[in-house]
């Protein structure tokens, strides 16, 4: 939905009655509203339908192979940090039926294909999220109309991080934790002296329509810089850190011992990859019914850790997890660069914490890539 | 497709509960798509007409735990252009295989009011080990959406669409909220091949490890984890010896003695 930038520098402030309000007009305006919602043991991205399914009082605390759901005594809406699957689950969908042929009386035919999906409302959406739509878009922009088509038609309202979760790194890999653009709407939540608030900004034409309706007053001040202050304190709080040099050297050390090591533990059960926010593969797959009359092709999420995602004539390039858990982190940080001009890690964490056995890409980065000021 | 051949299917049962070769009968929307285009030559659970072999597909239930069984299965084998093994039993042995790790004499005595009427193997070992097979079908019971693409990928000519991943990808596919990581809950996923739409994750579970081993099974290191989140040896012993106790990767994790 961006439509270039805005002059209106104006941070109005919206009540929770307001944010019901805005959900309310995004429905209005025939959008699917996706925003978090608790889910089993977990904050989600599902279907909202208004305020009253957003996961207040709820927060969270993730760890390498930890998650746990927390009780805030606040009542914040956004109060958690990141839900277990970016919207890398609607943007870029796990099961995609491409297309599907019959054999009609005469000849084979096309089954019509599925009408387009409303467009999407997102809300609630983090900087690093924000980046890795970014990333996903440029991967896809020439090669799957699809994702184009989602991107371009999804609406993004904001939500700035008010703390961050021990596994976070956006800040050391620049894509977090502000939201600086790529948004319709920004919120920052405050609940503070009694009142609970939403600073509102708009990022583009139908955000600023949206907003204007709305009609909320102008920010205080006061409650500006608190935000800004807090930011600053989210940032400055995360303890992990990846540099992007040290990842662009990964392709140097091919053969170091840490690789072997890494797989002693790896369970080459692809979560990293499923949950990371930019990575991308699929497979195709294509079935029959029982006649042989109707084929159709799925496309489906996949990962560079199952054996078949190298197969070649006679068998897999990567047989053991020391060579996959080194595809895994060299494409994301190194030779990612190569192909996008940008590493494809933005410091969610995600791939830290969902590991059922918590390896951390930091750690691993830091066990074969020599400290450039230690040597 | 009207010139196409029937396919002749003979369904066979070793030492096994009938669960899997009931997932045919199972089939319910897809009973009659399956009637038009298999013959069913020989499937004792459907039918008492039977034919003589050979057959285009024999489907095998159930692992080998007497001597005639392991006579009959290479029959069967020699009667069959294509055999593919079905479920646990047949794939690693199954529950029956907890016998692999006792004294066959000590469970008879328990049991059977006059133990010299059995005649019995000392192990129960999964069709595999006994003749060459051309497809496994995993699950305690097996997902009868695999069985439908099977006896499809067969009737087209085409490789069947049959994961050896993990449990953990389809759990990502789904959504479902990670049971280990969210919950601490032991899970056997990491280890496990991917296949049954997800069952147990979905409702609120750790994944029991039906399907057996996925590909590439570090056992090793999620028994580790497990340790290390407070279950002892013999906790940890109890979740690989179910359904698939007797397979490799699965046999050796934990220790029964130890609590
Ligand atoms: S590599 Fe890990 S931390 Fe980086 S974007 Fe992917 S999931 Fe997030
Ligand atoms: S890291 Fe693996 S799954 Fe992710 S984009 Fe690269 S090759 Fe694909
Ligand atoms: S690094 Fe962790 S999440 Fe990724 S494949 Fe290995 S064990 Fe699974
Ligand atoms: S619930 Fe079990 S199978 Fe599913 S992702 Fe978690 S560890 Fe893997």
């Amino acid at each position: 939905m961006l439509d270039g930038p805005l002059s209106d520098g104006a941070t109005h402030a919206l009540e929770p009655r307001d944010l019901d309000r805005l959900i309310a007009a995004l429905r209005g305006r025939g959008y699917r509203v996706i925003g978090p919602r608790l889910g089993e043991d977990a904050v989600v991205y599902d279907d909202i339908a208004g305020t009253a399914d957003l996961p207040a009082g709820w927060g969270d605390e993730q760890e390498g192979g930890f998650y746990r759901l927390r009780r805030r005594d606040d009542g914040a809406l956004f109060g958690y940090t990141l839900a277990p699957q970016s919207w890398k689950r609607v943007l870029h969908p796990p099961r995609q039926r491409i297309f599907a042929l019959s054999t009609g009386a005469e000849e084979v035919e096309m089954a019509p294909a599925d009408p387009p999906d409303a467009p999407m409302a997102l809300i609630g959406v983090r900087a690093c999220e924000l980046a890795a739509i970014d990333i996903q878009a440029e991967v896809f922009a020439e090669i799957d109309p699809g994702y184009v088509r989602r991107r371009e038609s999804s609406l993004v309202v904001a939500v700035e991080c008010a703390e961050s979760a021990a596994t976070c790194f956006c800040a050391s890999r620049g894509d977090g934790p502000a939201v600086t653009g790529g948004f319709d709407i920004r919120l920052v939540e405050v609940v503070r002296d009694g009142r609970h608030l939403f600073l509102a900004r708009v990022g583009s034409v139908v955000g600023a329509d949206i907003l204007a309706g709305l009609t909320c007053p102008e920010a205080d001040p006061a409650d500006l810089a608190f935000a800004a202050d807090r930011l600053g304190r989210v940032a400055a709080s995360q303890t992990r850190a990846l540099d992007d040099s040290a990842g662009r050297k990964l392709g140097d050390f091919a053969l170091h011992a840490r690789w072997d090591e890494v797989a002693g533990r790896c369970l080459a059960c692809g979560n990293c990859t499923m949950v990371c926010p930019t990575c991308f593969c699929t497979s195709v797959e294509d079935t029959t019914d029982l006649a042989g009359t109707r084929v159709e092709r799925w496309r489906h999420w996949d990962s560079c850790f199952t054996l078949d995602f190298s197969y070649l004539h006679g068998g897999a390039v990567r047989p053991g997890a020391a060579s996959r858990y080194r595809q895994w982190i060299t494409h994301k940080l190194a030779t990612w660069h190569d192909q996008f001009g940008r590493s494809g890690c933005v410091g969610c964490g995600r791939c830290i914490t969902w590991c059922p056995v918590g390896i951390d890409i930091t750690e691993e980065v830091r066990a074969i890539v020599p400290d450039e000021n230690e040597r | 497709m009207a010139d196409r051949k029937k396919l002749s299917l003979a369904v066979w049962k070793f030492s096994s509960c009938d669960g899997c070769q009931l997932t045919l009968l199972d089939c319910e929307d897809q009973l009659l798509a399956i009637a038009e285009h298999v013959h069913i030559s020989h499937f004792l659970e459907a039918t008492r007409r039977v034919e003589n072999g050979p057959y285009d597909l024999s489907l095998v239930e159930g692992s080998v735990t007497t001597p005639r069984e392991a006579r009959a299965i290479r029959r069967i084998r020699r009667q069959s252009r294509r055999l593919a093994v079905i479920g646990a039993c047949a794939t690693t042995g199954g529950i029956q295989a907890l016998r692999n790790f006792a004294r066959l004499e000590d469970y008879i005595g328990a049991v059977y009011a006059r133990p010299d009427y059995i005649d019995s193997l000392a192990t129960a070992t999964p069709i595999t080990e006994h003749v060459p097979v051309d497809f496994e079908l995993r699950g305690c019971p097996i997902d009868k959406g695999q069985l439908v693409e099977l006896l499809s990928a067969l009737l087209n000519d085409r490789r069947p669409n049959i994961p050896h991943y993990s449990q953990c990808i389809e759990c990502k596919r789904t959504g479902a909220v990670c049971r280990m990581v969210a919950t601490g809950t032991p899970c056997l996923g990491p280890v496990t091949q991917a296949g049954c739409g997800t069952l147990c994750p979905t409702h609120g579970r750790g994944c029991y490890g039906c399907f057996g081993p996925a590909e590439t099974p570090n056992a090793d290191s999620l028994a580790a984890r497990f340790g290390a989140g407070g279950l002892g040896g013999r906790d940890i012993h109890r979740l690989f010896h179910s359904f698939n106790a007797n397979a490799p990767a699965f046999r050796e994790q934990g220790s029964p003695s130890d609590g």
